[in-house]
């Protein structure tokens, strides 16, 4: 092995390649590494949730097929899958952006909660004297911003007080939910909500629609674009350099005269407004009014997505849409296989340690290597 | 969570070959022939000792009838999620009946399905439709705090210190209805009896019911009755602390054998089969379906080991009166706990009238209940 990986490491400055060609090749080797390790990680932890599931008397080529059936069989799977990951796609932001600056935040479902219920405070008054248009933006502005400050509190915590970032979102998390429902049975109450405590409702007019002639709302897009946005911040401009530098060594950023507090409060604030826009888009895409149903468990979904992106943003989307895709097919081994629930947590959990397992393969394939001598 | 799903290390160690042992197991999944197809929804697990149970129990007794296939998920939000586990099952299953149970799934996500699916019957338990929504939804629910009433009775019977327990999720109408009901039919055989009761905040919290509980019995209290989604840790904790239970939602006197007096039930095994049975004939179910004991949409737990003989031929007495019409719950003179006359002297709240305002928006405790609602 040390003599491959000896080997592995000369081959990169092979003297015969003409540099621009060697630097190309070393750009696709790197980049099918990215995905063919990923994928094979995935194939493996399907077949050992295959093992598991013959072990409880279910024939893992049903399972298999059931699978492909439930996520991208035909078009109505197709869209079911992209309606799961829609939300999954913001809130996994909340955790991967912070990440890249080295801060481990959970706290995505706070944000999402928070998000959610400014971003309906906001929206139900404007929802009478405003165009729709402007309902949406304002509704979206606020939610971003109220996800951001609740995310950027504990960023707050964590530099000047040095207050355990993913403990203090964790916890927030509580307070969150603790007060939408306090928001939701008392002030905001509509009360015509007998025996589900919820708002009033926004009027349908003020809603987000659904793409073109697809049955996914456009809660989709917002999210896409967030992730190439960041994306290119993180990866293309020198703010982000910075902040990855941040991520890397603190004190090295620090001693480079890097502004440490700014970028751990910007990072921190667009993971929150990530997940604050999922919350409002919960709000005026689907549920059309903020109740305790909000708090639905999508916070903390993308926590899982974020780290088997391995808290690349662009990784994100086909993750939350790989998610997405369990969740459509979840029903149908229920239904059909007459599995339980949490056998499709069982399958998220082996990707998620098959996948942070992988991790150790990167650099050790000769394969993704340029091949000269 | 089902102890199906609980997964050993060693078993996906062992798991590693699955795919070749699979072979020499008797495995499911072979697909149902033509039959008339019944999705169930639930918001938590089935196997919950709850809610959920009582609605799984109900489907059961579905998978029994010849040429009805059940096809069930648990667990899933009130969020589009249910919108597309619905439509899974239309499209993929070929369900035309379906049985969402949880409250929440009705607005907005039954009533945009019901449009778009319009040979499709959607069943939802509420009672929240009204004539302006669409005819292919039918909601039922059962005025269940005729049975808290018996649980009461027993209940005031079975205490010693007079001093009865309620673990409650939230101050809604329903679960009022309940606390107040459980208190009258205490007080109506012990005059004296207290209820104090305690709020979680939420359908399941299992912390904060265990907590609750702990601390009733510290306080001497003797009797436990709940309304969360999941009556199991209170069953359990009230159980190992030696008081006695009043179950609800299902029967929960597995967990307790001794301990359990009696529970408010709902009757989901008889109902759904007479739906199915219509429903397959084609003729239309009731789009607005409410009733009690008289009804058949809720019973009562069989009388626990503790129960006396003078208690259970008093608790069968007024459920036979109820069960005939004959008996009211809330009438008048009827004061809250703070003192003030809620329910005139001469007047009566009729469980099953479905349109009177105090009743179904109730906001007071009666007088017995030590707690306090929100303003």
């Amino acid at each position: 092995m040390a003599d491959q990986i000896a080997a592995s490491i000369s081959t990169g400055a092979g003297p015969s390649a003409s540099p621009l060609a060697s630097r190309h090749r070393e750009g696709i080797g790197r980049a099918a590494e990215a995905v063919l390790i990923p994928l094979g990680a995935l194939i493996v932890s399907l077949v050992l949730f295959g093992g598991f599931v013959a072990l409880s008397g279910v024939n893992p080529l049903d399972v298999y097929s059931d699978m492909v059936i439930g996520s991208v069989g035909s078009w109505f799977s197709v869209q079911n899958t992209l309606t799961r990951a829609a939300p999954l796609i913001l809130t996994a932001l909340c955790t991967a952006l912070p990440a890249q600056a080295g801060l481990m935040i959970i706290g995505g479902e706070g944000a999402f909660v928070i998000g959610a219920l400014a971003s309906i405070a906001a929206g139900l008054p404007l929802a009478a004297a405003a165009p729709p248009l402007v309902v949406q933006l304002v509704m979206a502005l606020v939610g971003m911003g109220a996800g951001a400050a609740w995310i950027a509190m504990a960023g707050a915590l964590r530099h000047w007080r040095g207050v355990n970032e993913t403990i203090s979102t964790l916890l927030l998390t509580y307070i969150a939910i603790a007060i939408l429902n306090h928001v939701v049975e008392g002030v905001m109450r509509d009360p015509g909500s007998l025996n589900k405590p919820a708002t009033a409702a926004l009027p349908d007019a003020d809603m987000i629609g659904n793409i073109g002639s697809m049955e996914v709302h456009w809660g989709l897009v917002y999210g896409i674009v967030f992730c190439i946005l960041t994306y290119i911040l993180l990866y293309h401009t020198t703010f982000g350099f910075a902040a990855r530098m941040v991520g890397g060594n603190p004190r090295a950023a620090r001693l480079a005269g890097l502004p440490v507090a700014r970028i751990l409060m910007i990072v921190t604030g667009l993971g929150g407004a990530a997940a604050g826009l999922a919350g409002m888009v919960e709000v005026a895409a689907v549920q059309s009014r903020a109740s305790a149903s909000i708090a639905a468990g999508y916070g903390f979904t993308g926590i899982l997505v974020a780290f088997i992106a391995r808290q690349n943003p662009l990784a994100v989307i086909p993750v939350a849409v790989l998610f997405g895709g369990i969740g459509a097919s979840g029903g149908l081994l229920q239904r059909r296989l007459d599995m339980p629930d949490a056998s499709v947590l069982v399958l998220q959990g082996i990707i998620f340690v098959v996948i942070l397992a992988s991790e150790t393969l990167f650099g050790r394939f000769r394969i993704f290597r340029s091949k000269e001598r | 969570m089902s102890n199906r799903t609980i997964l050993p290390r060693r078993a996906v160690l062992a798991g590693l070959g699955g795919t070749a042992v699979a072979a020499s197991l008797p495995l499911k999944g072979a697909r149902a022939a033509d039959s008339a197809v019944v999705g169930f929804i639930y918001v938590g697990p089935r196997d919950d000792f709850g809610y959920n149970q009582s609605h799984a129990e109900g489907a059961a007794a579905l998978k029994k009838m010849p040429g009805v296939k059940v096809v069930e998920e648990e667990r899933i939000p009130e969020t589009d999620q249910v919108e597309k586990t619905m439509e899974s099952m239309i499209n993929l299953d070929g369900a035309g009946l379906l049985f969402p149970t949880s409250f929440g799934y009705f607005d907005p996500y039954i009533l945009k399905e019901a449009v778009k699916y319009p040979k499709v019957t959607f069943e939802h338990a509420g009672g929240l439709w009204t004539d302006k929504d669409p005819k292919n939804i039918g909601s039922y629910f059962g005025y269940i705090f005729e049975a808290q009433y018996i649980n009461g009775i027993v209940a005031g019977y079975a205490s010693k210190s007079g001093k009865l327990g309620f673990v409650a999720a939230k101050p809604i109408p329903q679960v009022l209805q309940n606390i107040n009901a459980f208190t009258l039919g205490a007080r109506l055989v012990n005059p004296n009896a207290t209820t104090q009761l305690i709020f979680t905040g939420d359908w399941s919290l299992p912390v904060k019911e265990a907590e609750a509980t702990n601390s009733m019995v510290d306080q001497g209290i003797d009797v436990i009755t709940m309304h969360v989604d999941s009556p199991k840790v209170v069953v359990q904790t009230a159980a190992q602390r030696g008081a006695m239970i009043c179950g609800y939602h299902c029967s929960q006197a597995k967990l307790a054998p001794t301990a359990y007096l009696t529970g408010a039930e709902w009757n989901w095994t008889d109902l759904y089969p007479k739906f199915v049975t219509m429903w397959m004939k084609g003729e239309p179910i009731p789009n607005f379906y409410r009733g009690a004991f008289k009804e058949g949409l809720i019973k009562q737990s069989p009388y626990g080991p503790k129960v006396s003989d003078e208690a259970r031929k008093h608790a069968d007495d007024v459920k036979a009166k109820l069960t005939a019409s004959d008996y009211v719950i809330f009438k008048g003179p009827l004061k809250d706990n703070e003192g003030k006359i809620q329910v005139e002297a001469g007047s009566e709240l009729i469980q099953t009238n479905a349109t009177d305002e105090k009743l179904e928006a109730m906001h007071f405790l009666v007088e017995g209940v030590s707690g306090a609602l929100p303003a």
